[in-house]
């Protein structure tokens, strides 16, 4: 008994569940959904590919997961994603640059866009969804200036390796996926960060007045979405050869908060669980691709995730389990 | 005294002063921007961007925030255009989408406020349902040709002028703006929206209906999102589930922007009638200029947006430390 | 007698959670007469109120309203049936006119418009009958003084048909002219037959306008007197539940050390924020216990929220160890060796999801910095110490802070200082609704801090116990202080006159 409740207890159980019954579905309704063949010494099938897709939302997820355990939120991410692609693919067709200079440049324009809502969440103080909104509109305006509207395409071998390479038989962004957790894991366990971050999100008051710096661990966590939300549009302008600013990054803020929401981290902030957020990327993805199988365009599934999202915010909440509590209540009686 | 009691129209007296120094300097750069004709144009392009906004500024004169307006927009120019486009009689479609958007409206203030949950996360979620929702209705934009769409467009104009008319869109507008600015300054109902925005807690205690006019508010948003979509479907003489994203920000900018606080309690109807004027002239001027890039307008609204959030926490900080 | 008893509480109580706010409380009001309610800190005063106006239900006794019994359930209701209460923070809306304030909810109407010219015209008789006749009612309230909002939430609780007015602190943010504005409002309201409550924690403004005093400790009943058989000496002991005679009979200090020759480590002088606290100095030498001794409200834990950072302070020098430094948030004070445990145990002490260990060891990994972080073995080493030191009773060192009791959250916080090792340590009612034993254990871990050369700075309500642990004790009332007692000199009676003889000199000018 006090296994399964142990078990229960756990934040990462209801995601798994969540993923299991996905996949029996899958297996049962899905053709060959399980089906793995080595092509040219690669591996392919639909649960990589599903990885390989899911690969950005992973990447956001984890940069969102910090920034909501703050307990703020970052609705930019998909705008962000877009200003590092169109970056990305100018500076691959209009300079001599190495590809890992130009690189390095996408990622420290995003990480200072991250860095600027950051500052307006935590020196300016405005409520974290309004300097997001504003930045997920500015920053695509940015992305839209930097190409003039235009799409630009590119052939460069090293930008195409990033999102359609393989490494050891597996995706490369596989890879990436791999290295930002690490890093990330490295950042928040082998240094005060996640402490003094779950500690932020849970009684900022408390924390200011325990010795932390609040305020710059609140711009440490934007920036480094920032940083992982232009890691992500790398990886997807890649992915499609070109950088394609109005559509890229679309709506992709949501998917990030799903995984994260989903994953266990609550949206109040405090304790946090990058594993959670994987798996709740993968979770998403998955519902993405299986809806796409069934014949749904994908413009169509942030119905079911808003549903779920609000479902789960409403378990979370103190009032609704209070309400619930208390019908149940007078249901017994 | 005096001087204090101005000092809460400080915002809006900005605002006018940016519509005049703004509309100025296009009229200085711009041939013919100064003529009646470019202002009547300016009200009539941003009609449905106006009834909106004037939806938003009782939600957030409540504290609140309404993410979903850009989705329930878009979702109604698709749905009338859908339905038309089927057979269906465009009134009869209007008003499905009215009163489906009323509906939306009030769910979502249902949620934030039985369930105590944040209005910014509600509205996100429901930004996202409507949206998908609109694609549902159809993957593409729907032409609307019909009867009574060629007949209102053709007859139902304002002469002002021998040359300037205002299109009934406009017109519908600046009714809805009249009863707005009847709500806010003239019914109970009205002045318990800026108390809530005041002090909830107050407001409470003082024995006002919180609840009922909270969901309301976010009801006569869904409605005004949907009615925006009404008038964008005359506009466009299409319905497109695509329509409108980024739509959000221009709303609550023009609503910022016309001197209501963010934190709620305070604003004007009047001054988001200027908000969107001067959202107007931006874009106006964009499109005089023709050599700038559409996308100046999402930048130059962001960043005004942002200055005037920022000017209003200079003056409510001051106020704070004065009395 | 009898039917002009306007209100009658009998034998009330009201349970929470592991606490019992009343107990068997007396409570009666007459016609016609101001009634004080007077108590320390927890003694159940509001806890009364908002069971009297049907904030919450009571859980045992009655009350009787024109000898009925009447319990409402809402605020709304409690009005309808005539008892108006002005909250301790006004409880209007300051971004709205002061005439809307008034009317509220029940504006005149005419032609389906609000009427505004009657709604103004209305505000302004309400006001008049308070004694303001020369106020602009269209003003936005927020531009008016306290004093003014004061009145304003007085007009609308009487605009109602008010037979009961419950005042909570309503003088607290009001200075003495208008404080005294607010007595002549009360006393004719009084001869217009109202019963008024009068909830304050500045004695002498009792003596100047009220009748009765009913007095509440720790959620019971102590009295209830007529003004001129309660002296104020014996309203202070009758609040802090000392007989004079035991007072007086104390036996001498526990402790007796000399501090004298210790070298000063903090001297702050001058130091205050406008309107919240007046100008003071504080020092502390190393080894010392300063103690901060003073009625609730008295400015004695805005001082040391000052010498923290965690304020900002609008005046004053701090000096450590005779250096001019400079203080401007609780990390400038940690990284100078200053720890501060708050009296909001929960608001700004505990992190209610993080683990017992990570509570303990959060400000010396701030005061570490980021990238030096502890390593998990000296974490549970330093957590394990501490939870044996201060007998912290906890499942485990990883179980969430939230689920210990008060009494072990407060040691956890105080294992969280100790862990920094600090030079001065500004305890803020460290044993705050914690049981005699735990409490017992605190005030010797302070004696021994001390004896380690560690300066303390201490707060707490109890009078007897910081009589007990400090060897200073400094003397606060209304925002200022007002004197200080060293050594032998300290006593309890010694500290209620202070504080009572002020009251007189005030009086006396």
């Amino acid at each position: 008994m006090s296994v399964v409740n142990k078990l229960m207890a756990n934040r990462l159980v209801w995601p798994i569940i969540g993923l299991i019954l996905l996949f029996a579905f899958n297996g049962l309704y899905g053709e060959g959904f399980f089906n793995l063949e080595i092509m040219n010494g690669y591996l392919y099938g639909t649960v990589i590919d599903i990885i390989n897709q899911g690969s950005k939302v992973m990447l956001l997820a984890i940069g969102m997961t910090l920034v909501i355990a703050t307990g703020g939120i970052d609705l930019s991410v998909g705008s962000i994603m877009a200003v590092a692609g169109s970056v990305g693919a100018l500076l691959i067709n209009e300079s001599e640059l190495p590809f890992w200079v130009i690189v390095a440049i996408a990622l420290v324009f995003t990480t200072f866009i991250g860095m600027i809502n950051g500052v307006l969440v935590s020196y300016v103080g405005l409520q974290p969804f309004v300097s997001t909104l504003i930045m997920m509109v500015t920053a695509r305006g940015v992305a839209l200036l930097i190409t003039n509207g235009f799409i630009y395409t590119f052939e460069d071998p090293e930008f195409v390796f990033l999102g359609n390479g393989h490494f050891l038989m597996l995706p490369f962004t596989l890879t990436i996926v791999l290295v930002i957790t690490l890093l990330t894991l490295f950042i928040t366990r082998k240094t005060a960060v996640g402490v003094f971050i779950e500690a932020v999100g849970d009684n900022e008051k408390a924390s200011r007045f325990a010795g932390i710096n609040t305020k710059s661990v609140k711009v440490m966590v934007y920036a480094f979405s920032g940083f992982c939300a232009g890691v992500a549009g790398l990886v997807a302008t890649s992915n499609i050869k070109a950088a394609d600013t109005i559509k890229l990054g679309e709506f992709m803020e949501l998917d990030a908060i799903f995984a994260v929401v989903v994953g266990g981290t609550s949206l109040t902030g405090g304790k946090f669980s990058i594993a959670g957020s994987l798996i709740g990327a993968f979770l998403i993805q998955t519902l993405t691709t299986t809806m796409y199988f069934l014949g749904v365009p994908p413009e169509i599934t942030t119905v079911p995730k808003a549903i779920v999202i609000i479902m789960v915010c409403l378990l979370q909440s103190e009032e609704f389990r209070r309400i619930l509590v208390s019908l149940v209540r007078k249901g017994k009686a | 005294m005096k001087a204090l009691i101005n000092r809460k129209y400080i915002p809006l007296f900005a605002t006018a002063g940016v519509f005049i120094i703004l509309y100025g300097i296009a009229s200085f750069l711009y041939d013919g921007f100064f003529s009646v004709l470019v202002v009547t144009n300016i009200l009539s392009d941003n009609a449905y961007l106006g009834v909106i906004a004037i939806g938003m500024t009782f939600v957030i004169l409540t504290g609140g925030i309404d993410l979903s307006v850009g989705s329930v927009f878009a979702f109604a120019t698709i749905l009338i255009a859908s339905m038309a486009e089927q057979g269906y009689s465009p009134e009869l479609a209007i008003l499905l989408a009215v009163v489906l958007g009323l509906i939306f409206g009030l769910l979502q203030g249902v949620l934030i406020h039985t369930f105590k949950m944040p209005p910014f996360l509600v509205t996100l979620g429901g930004m996202f349902f409507a949206r998908g929702a609109a694609f549902m209705v159809s993957m593409e934009s729907i032409g609307i040709y019909n009867d009574f769409y060629d007949l209102v467009l053709d007859k139902a104009n304002l002469w002002i002028s021998e040359e300037v008319f205002l299109p009934a869109s406009t017109v519908f507008f600046l009714v809805v703006f009249v009863i707005a600015l009847y709500i806010a300054h003239l019914t109970r109902f009205g002045r318990s929206i800026y108390a809530i925005g005041g002090s909830e807690d107050s407001a409470l205690l003082m024995g006002l209906p919180v609840g009922i006019v909270k969901v309301l508010v976010y009801g006569i948003n869904g409605m005004c999102s949907a009615l925006g979509g009404v008038l964008y479907t005359f506009f466009t003489g299409s319905g497109n589930p695509s329509n409108g994203v980024g739509l959000e920000l221009d709303v609550i900018a023009s609503v910022v922007i016309g001197g209501t606080l963010l934190s709620g309690g305070v604003g004007y109807v009047v001054g988001t009638l200027m908000g969107v004027l001067i959202y107007g002239t931006i874009q106006c001027a964009l499109i005089f200029d023709g050599r700038l890039n559409s996308w100046w307008l999402r930048i130059a609204i962001g960043v005004l947006l942002l200055l005037f959030i920022l000017m209003q926490r200079v003056l409510s900080k001051n106020s704070e430390s004065d009395s | 007698m009898d039917q002009d008893v306007l209100l009658r509480a009998e034998n009330v109580s009201k349970e929470f959670p592991g606490v019992k706010a009343l107990d068997g409380v007396e409570f009666s009001l007459k016609a016609g007469e101001i009634h004080a309610l007077m108590g320390e800190n927890g003694a159940g005063k509001s806890t009364l109120i908002k069971v009297i106006t049907g904030v919450y239900q009571r859980d045992g006794g009655s009350v009787k309203l024109y000898g009925e019994e009447v319990y409402p359930t809402s605020v709304l209701e409690a009005e309808q049936h005539g008892i108006s209460t002005v909250f301790q923070e006004v409880n209007l809306v300051r971004t709205l006119s002061v005439a809307e304030n008034i009317l509220l909810g029940r504006q005149p109407k005419k032609y389906g418009c609000l009427d505004w010219g009657a709604i103004n015209a209305h505000a302004r008789k309400a006001l008049a009958r308070l004694g303001i006749h020369d106020l602009d009612v269209t003003a936005e309230l927020s531009h008016c003084s306290m004093a003014i909002q004061q009145m304003v939430a007085i007009a609308r609780a009487l605009d109602i048909d008010a037979k009961i007015l419950i005042l909570d602190e309503p003088t607290s943010s009001l200075d003495e002219k208008e404080v005294e504005a607010l007595f002549t409002v009360m006393r004719k309201l009084k001869e217009d037959g109202l019963g008024i409550v009068f909830v304050t924690h500045f004695l002498g403004q009792v003596y100047q306008v009220c009748d009765r005093i009913t007095v509440l400790r720790n959620g019971g009943y102590v009295g209830d007197y007529d003004i001129k058989d309660l002296p104020k000496i014996k309203l202070i002991s009758a609040m802090l539940g000392k007989e004079i005679e035991d007072i007086e009979s104390i036996e001498l200090k526990e402790r007796e050390r000399d501090v004298s020759q210790a070298e000063d480590f903090l001297v702050a002088e001058n130091i205050g924020k406008y309107g919240v606290i007046d100008p003071l100095d504080i020092s502390v030498k190393r080894g010392e216990i300063v103690g901060l001794a003073g009625l609730l409200g008295s400015g004695r834990t805005e001082s040391v929220r000052l010498l923290f950072g965690a304020d900002k302070k609008s005046s004053g020098s701090t000096r450590i160890n005779k250096n001019l430094i400079n203080i401007s948030s609780p990390r400038d004070a940690i990284s100078k060796g200053i720890g501060f445990c708050s009296e909001d145990r929960k608001g700004e002490g505990i992190i209610p999801n993080l683990s017992v260990r990570e509570n303990i060891i959060l400000a010396l990994q701030a005061k570490r910095g980021t990238f030096r972080k502890i390593k998990r073995s000296e974490q549970d080493s330093l957590a394990n110490h501490y939870i044996e030191a201060l007998k912290i009773k906890t499942p485990s060192p990883e179980t969430p802070i939230k689920n210990l009791s008060g009494g072990n959250q407060q040691k956890v916080l105080l294992a969280r200082w100790l862990a920094v090792q600090p030079e001065l340590i500004i305890l803020d009612e460290p044993t705050r609704g914690i049981d005699v034993g735990a409490k017992a254990e605190i005030e010797h871990l302070i004696n021994k801090l001390s004896d380690d050369g560690v300066a303390v700075i201490f707060i707490s309500s109890e009078l007897e116990e910081v009589v007990r642990v400090c060897d200073r004790i400094n003397i606060l009332r209304d925002r200022k202080k007002i004197g200080e007692l060293i050594g032998d000199d300290i006593d309890e009676q010694k500290i209620m006159q202070v504080i009572a003889e002020v009251h007189d000199e005030k009086e006396q000018e």
